[in-house]
């Protein structure tokens, strides 16, 4: 953005304020770093094209109405089954409960750190946010099956919750996000302007009253983000849902019992050797291409929210 | 800015003295607020507490030295280990050379008026928030089947995690870059050097903690990464340590994830294991996040 004042301030400028001889090199070199900048180009570009690719094919085999109608999901089944209506909607209820758990511990957890806490206080807990949002998912699944489910679900709930099942799984994604809405909405919010805090106190507003009715609502929309954002995150999720949440589709809301999600599915079918072209193969595109289409969705409205937050007072 | 309208709008009414009701409800409200977050760092502690009490006793030397075994009594980490070990080494030479250099493009030189350094930028934001499978999918197409066909290899997966994580390091390397304030280039430029050579000898030396940093953290996000490499057909079951780039692997979270998944009984049980596995994991991965910090606030400058 700076390059061409620059390139002009080279020269001596009495003679010319161009450079006295091209240089190649400078050139060669610039072009170098372009072509890793777009390695990343590259990334999205395949991310696209193996999906779309495979995708075609299954449907050539697949009506498309069936998949996306289709309320029973049992491809390897004979005969088989390709309604991907269970796992979507394993995956938007786990989803859901995520989003149920995090949305207030997130929102709560932003607002403290935002403006209640003190400085000091504020420092020593954002690692502490960070270190969770650092634990390998894996993890969070291991906790979820040994502990979450059979101490506290079916200790408080009994045998209506079996051991893997979609409530255990969604409500550990939903810890699993909080930092994803804790630390954007408390960018969101600490982005306000004092003055317009002390505008409020001012006139007479308390502490609860300026939060709630002046903090909260000039942050809305970075706060809409982080929530778009972990939503994403939690329908991407795979290791806790897949450890969990069981790998039995199921078309309906009985959140004790096991439920697949697309991203459960993409890595059970993909964890044995699958022969290129078979159908289980083509399965995973058809089902990481619906994936990927609402992940990309819920980023592209977050970036916007962002956005609109970053222009309103910078 | 309606809300500022609104608060201005609410408040003309008569002014009341503060009631004690207004004052519970503030410490109401603040003590819901301390509840939310102590709920979330509560979960946290129980979480590494469950683990431990699990895998405390198997955590030892011969569970490091040991390769995989039916018998639960003898299987120990040692391939997965050498695996994540060989997994990192690729994935740095990957991301460090290509994020550091598309950063240096993003910040030194890209004119952002041109619509396909935006397309980057934009691209680089999209493929941040892209869930991890989906790179799995992507290392399975390309890197293991299709055109490289290289099979379920080191390289293969060291390469799908690299892509994974380059979102980070290229945005940590431009916030890094981005610190190095103007007036650095301009006295370089102004005695007379290049653009490639202020960038080189002034910038990236002043901006290498912060690039190293980021690099860290994103190796750190690479090492706990499981579905991607389940996809792209990391082995489960391996007793050996890979020996080259096109060797089979297994690595750390994909022997967790079987050990977790295998059936226990009371002969065998294998959760102890994934639990000795996990704080394995987790104690390399606090390591390295100390490294990582005691970097930024050992070079970290203030200009």
């Amino acid at each position: 953005m700076e390059a061409s004042p620059r390139a002009e301030a080279r020269g001596r400028p009495e003679i010319s304020l161009r450079a006295a001889r091209p240089r190649y090199g400078e050139k060669v070199i610039k072009g170098l770093l372009f072509v890793a900048a777009l390695i990343s180009v590259l990334t999205t570009t395949g991310i696209i094209l193996s999906l779309v690719e495979e995708t075609i094919v299954f449907f050539g085999d697949v009506g498309i109405g069936e998949f996306l109608t289709g309320t029973e999901w049992a491809p390897l089944f004979n005969p088989p089954s390709f309604g991907v209506l269970p796992l979507v909607s394993g995956t938007l209820i786990t989803s859901a409960i995520a989003m149920l758990v995090a949305t207030p511990l997130g929102l709560g957890a932003a607002v403290y750190l935002s403006e209640y806490a003190r400085p000091r206080v504020r420092k020593t807990i954002k690692p502490i946010l960070e270190l969770l949002a650092g634990v390998p998912t894996i993890v969070f699944g291991y906790f979820a099956l040994t502990f979450f489910t059979p101490e506290i679900l079916q200790a408080l709930f009994g045998n209506s919750i079996q051991i893997f099942n979609a409530l255990a799984a969604g409500v550990i994604v939903g810890f699993l996000v909080i930092p994803t809405v804790a630390s954007i909405s408390e960018d969101a919010m600490s982005a306000v302007p004092q003055s317009l805090r002390e505008g409020a106190f001012g006139l007479g507003g308390s502490k609860l009253q300026v939060t709630m009715r002046v903090v909260f609502p000039a942050a809305l929309s970075g706060i809409v983000a982080s929530l778009v954002l972990a939503m994403s995150r939690a329908v991407g999720e795979t290791m806790v849902v897949l450890i969990a949440g069981g790998q039995q589709p199921q078309w309906g809301v009985n959140v004790g019992e096991s439920m697949q999600t697309m991203t459960a599915f993409i890595a059970a079918t993909g964890k044995g050797d699958i022969a290129t072209g078979s159908t289980a193969y083509k399965t995973v595109f058809a089902v990481g291409m619906t994936l990927f289409v609402i992940t990309l969705i819920l980023n592209m409205l977050s970036i916007r929210f962002v956005r609109k937050y970053r222009q309103v007072y910078e | 800015m309606s809300a500022h309208g609104e608060a201005v709008a609410a408040s003309r009414r008569p002014i009341a003295r503060p009631t004690s009701g207004r004052r519970s409800k503030d410490v109401g409200f603040r003590l819901a607020l301390l509840g939310c977050l102590g709920l979330a760092i509560l979960l946290l502690g129980v979480l590494l507490w469950d683990v431990a009490a699990d895998g405390v006793d198997r955590l030892n030397f011969d569970f490091i030295t040991s390769f995989a075994s039916i018998n639960a009594d003898q299987a120990g980490i040692q391939a997965a280990l050498t695996g994540t070990l060989w997994l990192m080494g690729v994935c740095a030479a990957f991301i460090i050379p290509v994020g550091v250099a598309t950063a240096i493009y993003l910040e030194e030189y890209a004119d952002n008026t041109k619509w396909y350094n935006r397309l980057i930028e934009v691209n680089i934001q999209n493929l941040a928030a892209v869930p991890s499978i989906v790179y799995g999918i992507l290392g399975l197409a390309f890197l293991v089947r299709g055109p490289l066909s290289l099979g379920p290899v080191i390289l293969a997966g060291g390469l799908t995690l690299g892509l994974l994580v380059l979102p980070v390091v290229i945005i940590a390397g431009r916030e890094a870059i981005r610190a190095v304030p103007p007036s650095i280039r301009e006295g370089s430029m102004a005695l007379g050097a290049t653009q490639w050579q202020t960038i080189w000898r002034q910038v990236l030396p002043a901006a290498v903690p912060g690039i190293a940093t980021g690099v860290i953290l994103s190796l750190s996000r690479a090492i706990g990464e499981t579905a991607p490499l389940i996809v792209v057909g990391a082995a489960t079951f391996v007793a050996f340590n890979p020996e080259g780039l096109d060797s089979n692997f297994t690595a750390m979270p994909i022997q967790i994830f079987d050990w977790i998944s295998r059936p226990s009984n009371d002969v065998n049980n294998y959760l102890p294991l994934a639990a000795a596995g996990i704080l394995l994991l987790m104690i390399v991965l606090l390591c390295m996040n100390a490294v990582a910090i005691w970097l930024r606030n050992r070079y970290e400058q203030k200009w």
